[in-house]
């Protein structure tokens, strides 16, 4: 990692090598989806473009070819490099939907995909990564080595997931061991914060349910208004007259605003929907490092207990001048040393994490503030339309007369 | 009701979390309930009498406001926690030029019963159902029983000897007024009475089904009221002011009926006999054949429609039929029109509620996330964020309640199309009417040439024995008296067609005019309550917009 570029913020460093003094920055940006392959072998491939000027990247721009399965890969590198980071999640691994393919499916992946990738790049120390790098630079011939290396050591299996949030939430000491000492941390700050993150998952998935089904509901709402359109111009020929004109224009209206109703429903889903979908991503992602938190604590845990025990039996060993002294204190340095290891690694995680829960939550204010602005503009100029829709038909229905008798005389 | 099924659309059941958003953040206040008797139906259109009660004003918002004008949403709702102000409970009916006319247009009650209208009124409400024992020849020991109601009128119509009447009714006499008028208004648009609903009567909750029944009565007593030419009718004066039992005249019960009709069989197919009254008798010529009294006539005129389907025979009438058909068939076409229309307006509304409530859960979910962020803030976000998610909240809660609110009124307007299915009925049967009248006049024309024909018969026969036939000249002579009996009864028949001719003219250019004016009225009023209410949703959303506009990119 070039040291001249690793700072606490992401553009005051300089490097020797670039002309001007320009702050340094790195922007991506997923685009082109393109369907590849036939049948069970398809997929959707992504032209990844890079644009900087960190001297690494050697050039100012880069185009690759890069499929769902690369991202997750990065994903899954980050996730072991750096511990303690929340790392942006990754729109879901969809079995069933792949194979239908909907433009919105693939619009709302690639929008989801772009995101990721962005605020890996954006993230000062995630950005220094490597492989950052190989996944924004390799052609697809190395990338896909690197994928397939990709077998088990680093692939964790949900089941270990499920095993550690069990941990995490029971206070259930570690009966296995024998040992009576609880595996948990015992920090009343951290126990809050970890009760917010599973707290806030549950709210944020319920708006979540909610904000999808609004989607559907005005993609419902704007078949209806085009049926009843139809209608209602049927209607207004039967009619005749200028009635029947007024039927048909009412109706021709209300076709015209079940456009609208669908154009709304698709923004919604992208600039709302989704955001809060990725809202719940992001807190399943903070899950994931907390999990890694408690390994790390335990490790520690585990070590220094391994540590105490090896200098009662040292002592043994030291009275009673054993011949296996030697490699017995070998072995003591060697804990020790790996016992100062995990609990650097504990403390970085902690570290990070106290840092990296205060970026979130500014983060996600902004997130979400863009996402309610949209969704309150969308539905204030969809209610807009309608008004202008339906008040435009009333000067000529003014200007219809009545047969029997006028109410305003 | 009117016939035909009602689909018992259920608004009670409007919103599962209505109850969890009342005791979560809103306290609403119940509405204030309205004049008893004006009350909706159980038709598909019908709202849960909750929505009903809620009053229309009288200004229109856009021209002046009032001091009940509803308040942007950021002024009236300061906290989530809070109860809104009873102004942002009542809406606003945004049809408020129109609002006397529309309001009584859809209850039934058309322009021409308004007093400021026209000189002459009439309004039948119809109310306090009570039960009462059958008294005799009753099957059941312990005795059965029956409801009755109420029936009060006030008028200002001469044929009325007062200004207030109040009579006891039950269904029975219902029916039995819908029977006579049917009999001596052949040809007019007669609105169909309410169903006799014996299945609904067992199967729902007693003070339900009468309390629908008590509606649905009332609705169609104002139809006959506003009907210009059977609110004057003689059989509706008499049910609304006579007490005591309806006069049943010429509906026997069915056995009777029968047996009557048999015993009268014999003479007639002997036709020939001394009984003149072979013929059918010129009074009974000017009703449709019905009834065991009738059984010959019923065969005759049935052979006649066969006769006549087959082309053996021409219709006598044929130049206006053409003009009629035309138009039995415009009318047809707009039938269904309207029976489409009005299947996708329930199903507009259906919508509308699904996105009202689905927008209220969402706001739900949001006062959730709000109260928790605010409570477990730790972070200055977090307050920030709690702080916009309470607008979006609080304005999703909003819009939520004005989409039920304009929905409510949106029913209320497109009642009128389901209103119009009713009078195609009736139309429908007034255009029976005419032809029944036709078989008759038909029949009777075939057997007078079948009468003549024998005649000629008779005649060419007895010419042929020197001095005549004695016993085929009193034949002849009887043979001339039914024919002349016949003619008559012809003549009368042909003018019963004309006069139901007439009335069916008379009725239709009435329905064209009133079709359009309240159509209008209609359209009139759902626009602007659909433009009224989108304005109030695009307001409450623009202020959460401005208040979020520092996000913008």
């Amino acid at each position: 990692m070039n040291a001249l570029q690793r700072s606490g913020s992401d553009s005051m460093a300089q490097s020797p090598r670039s002309p001007t003094s320009q702050a340094p920055y790195l922007t991506v940006s997923v685009t082109d989806p393109a369907k590849m392959g036939n049948g069970v072998q398809a997929y959707i491939s992504y032209k990844v473009i890079t644009k900087t000027n960190f001297p690494e990247y050697q050039g100012p721009e880069k185009i690759v070819i890069r499929r769902y399965s690369d991202f997750v890969w990065l994903r899954d590198r980050l996730f072991e490099k750096y511990k303690g980071i929340f790392i942006p999640p990754l729109p879901e691994k969809s079995t069933v939907e792949k194979f239908r393919f909907s433009a919105e499916f693939i619009e709302m992946r690639r929008q989801a995909l772009d995101v990721f990738v962005n605020r890996v790049a954006s993230h000062h120390e995630l950005q220094q990564s490597e492989d950052l790098r190989t996944f924004l630079l390799e052609d697809e011939q190395t990338m896909e080595r690197e994928r397939s290396q990709e077998t088990g050591i680093f692939k964790k299996k949900p089941a270990d997931f499920m095993q550690i949030f069990k941990d995490v939430q029971s206070k259930v000491s570690d009966v296995v061991l024998g040992k009576e000492k609880p595996v948990e941390e015992s920090n009343p700050e951290y126990e809050k914060q970890k009760n917010y993150i599973f707290q806030l998952e549950d709210h944020l998935a319920e708006a979540q349910k909610h904000a999808y089904r609004l989607v559907k509901r005005h993609r419902e709402l704007g078949q209806s208004l085009s049926d009843f359109g139809k209608a209602v111009k049927l209607l207004g020929t039967c009619e005749g007259n200028s009635l029947g004109k007024a039927f048909s224009e009412l109706g021709a209206k209300s076709e015209m605003l079940s456009i609208k109703l669908q154009r709304e429903a698709h923004h919604l889903l992208m600039s709302f929907e989704e955001p809060l979908k990725d809202y719940v991503r992001a807190v399943q992602s903070i899950k994931a490092t907390i999990a890694e938190r408690a390994i790390a604590f335990r490790n520690h845990c585990e070590l220094a207990e391994t540590i105490k025990f090896k200098e009662i039996d040292l002592n043994k060993l030291r009275l009673t001048r054993s011949e296996k002294l030697a490699d017995a204190e070998r072995e003591y340095e060697q804990l020790k040393a790996d016992g100062k290891e995990s609990k650097r690694k504990f403390e970085t995680i902690v570290k990070l994490m106290n840092q990296e829960i205060a970026r979130f939550q500014e983060q996600k204010t902004i997130d979400m503030g863009v996402a309610f602005h949209e969704f309150a503009k969308g539905q204030a100029n969809l209610a807009k339309s309608i008004a202008e829709a339906w008040r435009s038909l009333l000067p000529k229905l003014e200007a219809c007369s009545f047969f029997v008798q006028n109410p305003d005389a | 009701m009117m016939g035909y099924e009602n689909q018992g659309y259920e608004e009670a059941h409007l919103y599962a979390s209505k109850e969890e958003m009342a005791s979560l953040v809103l306290n609403e206040d119940p509405s204030p309930p309205s004049n008893g008797s004006k009350s909706f139906t159980h038709d598909p259109f019908s709202s849960s009498p909750q929505f009903v009660e809620i009053p229309t004003e009288d200004t229109d918002p856009l021209q002046s406001p009032s001091p009940n004008q509803v308040l942007p949403s950021h002024s009236s709702i300061n906290s989530i926690l809070e109860p809104p102000s009873y102004a942002d409970a009542i809406f606003q009916s945004f049809d408020s030029d129109y609002v006397d006319s529309a309001e009584v247009v859809s209850q039934d009650q058309s322009l021409s019963a308004l007093p400021s209208f026209s000189s002459d009124y009439i309004k039948i409400c119809v109310s306090d159902p009570q039960k009462e024992q059958e008294q005799s020849g009753s099957l059941v020991p312990g005795g059965s029983y029956y409801f009755t109601y109420l029936i009060t009128t006030f008028t200002n119509l001469p044929e009325f000897s007062g200004a207030e009447f109040n009579v006891r009714r039950r269904f029975r006499d219902v029916v039995t007024l819908s029977d006579r008028i049917s009999e001596s208004y052949r040809g007019y648009f007669i609105p169909i009475r309410p169903d006799k609903s014996v299945v609904e009567s067992q199967v729902m909750q007693q003070n339900e089904f009468v309390e629908q029944r008590r509606i649905a009565l009332e609705k169609y007593l104002g139809r006959l009221a506003v009907h210009p030419v059977l609110k004057r009718s003689e059989e509706l004066r008499v049910f609304l002011t006579v007490s005591g039992k309806m006069p049943l005249a010429r509906t026997t019960d069915v056995a009777s009926r029968m047996l009557d009709g048999a015993v009268r069989l014999p003479k007639q197919l002997f036709g020939g006999e001394s009984v003149v009254g072979g013929a059918a008798e010129v009074s009974e010529v000017v009703q449709p054949a019905k009834g065991g009294m009738d059984l010959l006539r019923i065969f005759r005129e049935l052979k006649q429609s066969v006769v006549n389907d087959w082309g053996a025979t021409k219709p006598p009438v044929i130049e206006e039929d053409k003009e009629f058909l035309e138009k039995k068939e415009k009318l047809q076409d707009l039938e269904q029109q309207i029976s489409n229309v009005s299947q996708q307006a329930e199903s507009l509304v259906k919508n509308h509620h699904d996105m009202g409530e689905t927008m209220g859960q969402l706001g739900l979910a949001f006062v959730k996330l709000t109260k928790f962020e605010s409570e477990e803030a730790i972070y200055d976000s977090q307050r920030a964020r709690a702080a916009d998610m309470k607008n979006v909240a609080t304005a999703a809660v909003k819009a939520s309640r004005l989409y039920r609110e304009l929905n409510a009124q949106t029913v209320k307007h497109l009642e009128k199309l389901h209103e119009y299915l009713g009078v195609m009925l009736a139309v429908n049967n007034a255009f029976s009417d005419r032809t029944s009248a036709l078989l008759t006049v038909q029949t009777l024309i075939s057997e007078l040439s079948s009468l003549n024909s024998r005649i000629e018969k008779l005649e060419a026969a007895s010419s042929k024995i020197f001095g005549g036939d004695r016993s085929r000249i009193r034949k002849i002579e009887e043979l001339r008296e039914t024919v002349r009996v016949t003619e008559e009864a012809k003549n009368c028949a042909v003018r019963e067609y004309e006069r139901i001719k007439e009335n069916n003219k008379n009725e239709l250019e009435r329905l064209d005019k009133e079709r359009h004016d309240d159509f209008l009225i209609m359209l009139k009023g759902f626009v602007v309550n659909q433009a009224g209410y989108a304005e109030k949703m695009a307001n409450t959303w623009e202020t959460v917009a401005e208040e979020t506009s520092g996000y913008a990119k």
